[in-house]
């Protein structure tokens, strides 16, 4: 029965650029970078217990980094990447050091105080970011001198790196730290108790989570060709958060379908209306309200009963 | 010698507009562990009541106006915590996604309704004419803003101090089992605080007009001032709130001054110093 999920979970994916035309071929590429940045935040929110509203920074960041590098210093993209990585989840640290002082409620706020920061700094730094007027004429790519102009390889591009994120997370998460990482979620006293090191434990899942929100901020500035200070806001932060949450937190699959949805709602709400920020706002009520534990734990409780039932 | 004592008085009134701005969130935070992420979008609101109200209608005068506001808002408030909120109350992170959520919907209807331009709010008549001070000329109506924080501090401080609510407010911070143990409405108590707070926000919104005038992205510009306030000067202690916004007040204002580009990294040191070595906040308590 598993199996036949996974078969068709992989088609699903393997076949958008066989079928459809460029349209849906670079939705799908947008889904996938959603998902992996959900699919990072949710080591956070889901595993850790430790809820970020500032998960954008990393993102931002990253994209930044390898837009200002290969636009205005000439540098190759193979070294931008390397950079803004690295330059990522240095700063990822430094924030984890802060953010991890508090918990909780103390621990959302700082996350978001400080992404405000960014946000605040990509304005105002005009002469370092163009402001409001963003980075424009960015440039994919051509990783072993295969472009990634047309919606068709880079869906391929992207698809390889979302596949090896995923396979990366879900080790991360089923390992043993993994396991510690939850014991310490739900119980933090008794794991220090036994001996281990929950800030640790917290910081490098903060650390983690912020490395692969940079390769989500990566893949968003070559499909994109385009960076501005929305991508370091609140709204952006709140929508993967939005993802991970409606999705099911905590789950390895769900943060990818809540992002997918959110995606899809924004992309088609947006040829209708322009409110999408009301549009965000009335679906996190819904949601927080309606489903508190997400589609996809939903999902799974519903075919759980199912197959009681038939058995 | 000038510069610094104009500025000096700008971050004297910038810190208390701050804190007629961060109280309300610290009311809320201390009572009802909750981290209003309304609390901007409240604040911008006022200040769109107050433009619009004063734009439309000659005969207000500005603290009419914020008295309203600060009501309607306090209204609005009331009812976002009686229907949404108190069904939460055994999901704290909920709670903050809904405050998240419907700081997005208010500040997009405040674009719908407003639309993208500025509008201003004038500054009262009476108040137009600057104050010589020092034989340097100021701005009047800051001054008086100063002294409204200081007011409302007092204010508040009596009415958490010395009054019966007050005490039952304390109460239900310090141990909420024990106090509806004792009979104290502790859920009335909660909507009480929080139209309170955003009350309070609301006004200061008004209030603030005149200084930033209402502008779509308001609110995402004073939440994070309320944040930093809020976890620099301890979270829940009023009193920190009120020594915290003089000091952003004044770090604000003097980096804008001196470093324009940095002034919004300048900011957050302070809260980073504090949180590296008190993480409860100059002035909150351990374990709160």
């Amino acid at each position: 029965m598993k199996w036949i999920g996974t078969a068709v979970i992989a088609a699903a994916l393997l076949l958008p650029p066989f079928v459809a035309g460029d349209f849906y071929v670079n939705l799908a590429s947008q889904i996938l970078i959603a998902a992996i940045f959900a699919l990072s935040l949710n080591l956070l929110v889901g595993f850790g217990g430790m809820t970020s509203l500032g998960h954008a920074s990393y993102l931002g960041v990253a994209a930044y980094i390898s837009a200002l590098l290969t636009s205005r210093y000439g540098f190759g993209h193979g070294t931008a990447a390397l950079i803004s990585i690295l330059g990522t989840v240095a700063m990822a640290a430094f924030f984890g050091v802060i953010a991890l002082r508090a918990t909780g409620l103390g621990f959302l706020m700082i996350t978001l105080a400080l992404s405000q920061v960014l946000w605040g700094l990509a304005y105002r730094m005009s002469d370092v970011t163009n402001g409001d007027n963003g980075l424009a004429g960015l440039t994919r790519p051509s990783p072993f001198g295969i472009s990634l102009d047309s919606a068709a390889s880079f869906y391929w591009f992207a698809l390889i790196v979302a596949a090896i994120a995923f396979a990366m997370m879900a080790i991360f998460v089923s390992s043993s730290f993994g396991s510690s990482l939850k014991g310490v979620r739900d119980q933090p006293r008794r794991m220090a108790a036994l001996g281990f090191n929950p800030w640790m434990i917290r910081w490098i899942t903060f650390i983690y989570a912020g490395f692969w929100g940079g390769v989500a901020g990566l893949l968003y500035v070559y499909y994109n060709k385009y960076i501005h200070p929305t991508s370091l806001s609140t709204t952006s932060s709140a929508e993967a958060l939005l993802g991970v949450i409606a999705g099911g937190s905590g789950t390895l699959g769900g943060p990818a379908v809540g992002a997918a949805l959110v995606l899809l709602l924004k992309n088609y709400a947006s040829a209708y209306i322009e409110r999408w920020n009301m549009l965000l706002g009335l679906v996190f009520l819904f949601i927080v309200l309606v489903m508190p534990t997400g589609i996809v734990p939903g999902l799974q409780k519903l075919t759980a009963r199912f197959r009681r039932r038939s058995s | 010698m000038q510069f610094w004592i104009i500025q000096g008085l700008n971050s004297l009134s910038l810190g208390g507009l701050l804190f007629l701005l961060s109280s309300g969130f610290s009311l809320i935070f201390g009572l009802m562990r909750l981290a209003n992420l309304t609390h901007g979008a409240f604040f911008m609101l006022g200040t769109y009541f107050g433009a619009v109200a004063l734009r439309d209608y000659s005969g207000l005068n500005i603290w009419v106006t914020a008295l309203g506001a600060g009501i309607a808002v306090a209204a609005l408030g009331g009812l976002f915590e009686r229907l949404v909120l108190t069904r939460l109350k055994t999901n704290p992170l909920g709670q903050v996604l809904v405050t998240l959520g419907m700081s997005f919907i208010i500040s997009d209807a405040c674009l719908v309704l407003w639309g993208g331009d500025s509008i201003p709010v004038p500054t009262p008549q009476s108040l137009q004419t600057p104050t010589r001070l020092f034989g340097f000329v100021f701005p009047t109506y800051r001054l008086v803003l100063v002294g409204i924080a200081i007011v409302a501090a007092i204010a508040l401080y009596v009415l958490m101090d010395r009054t019966r609510l007050g005490a039952m407010i304390r109460a239900g911070v310090d141990d909420r089992q024990m106090a509806r143990a004792v009979g104290i409405p502790v859920s009335r108590l909660f909507t009480i605080v929080f139209c309170l707070g955003t009350g309070i926000a609301g006004a200061a919104g008004v209030l603030g007009g005149p200084i930033l005038s209402a502008y779509p992205g308001l609110d995402a510009d004073m939440l994070p001032l309320a944040l930093i306030v809020v976890i620099l000067g301890g979270i829940g202690s009023l009193f920190g709130a009120f020594i915290g916004s003089f000091i952003i007040g004044f770090i604000y204002t003097f980096g804008t001054a001196l470093f324009p580009e940095l002034a919004y990294v300048i900011l957050f040191l302070p809260m980073i110093v504090v949180i590296a070595f008190r993480p409860q906040g100059l002035f909150g308590r351990a374990g709160a």
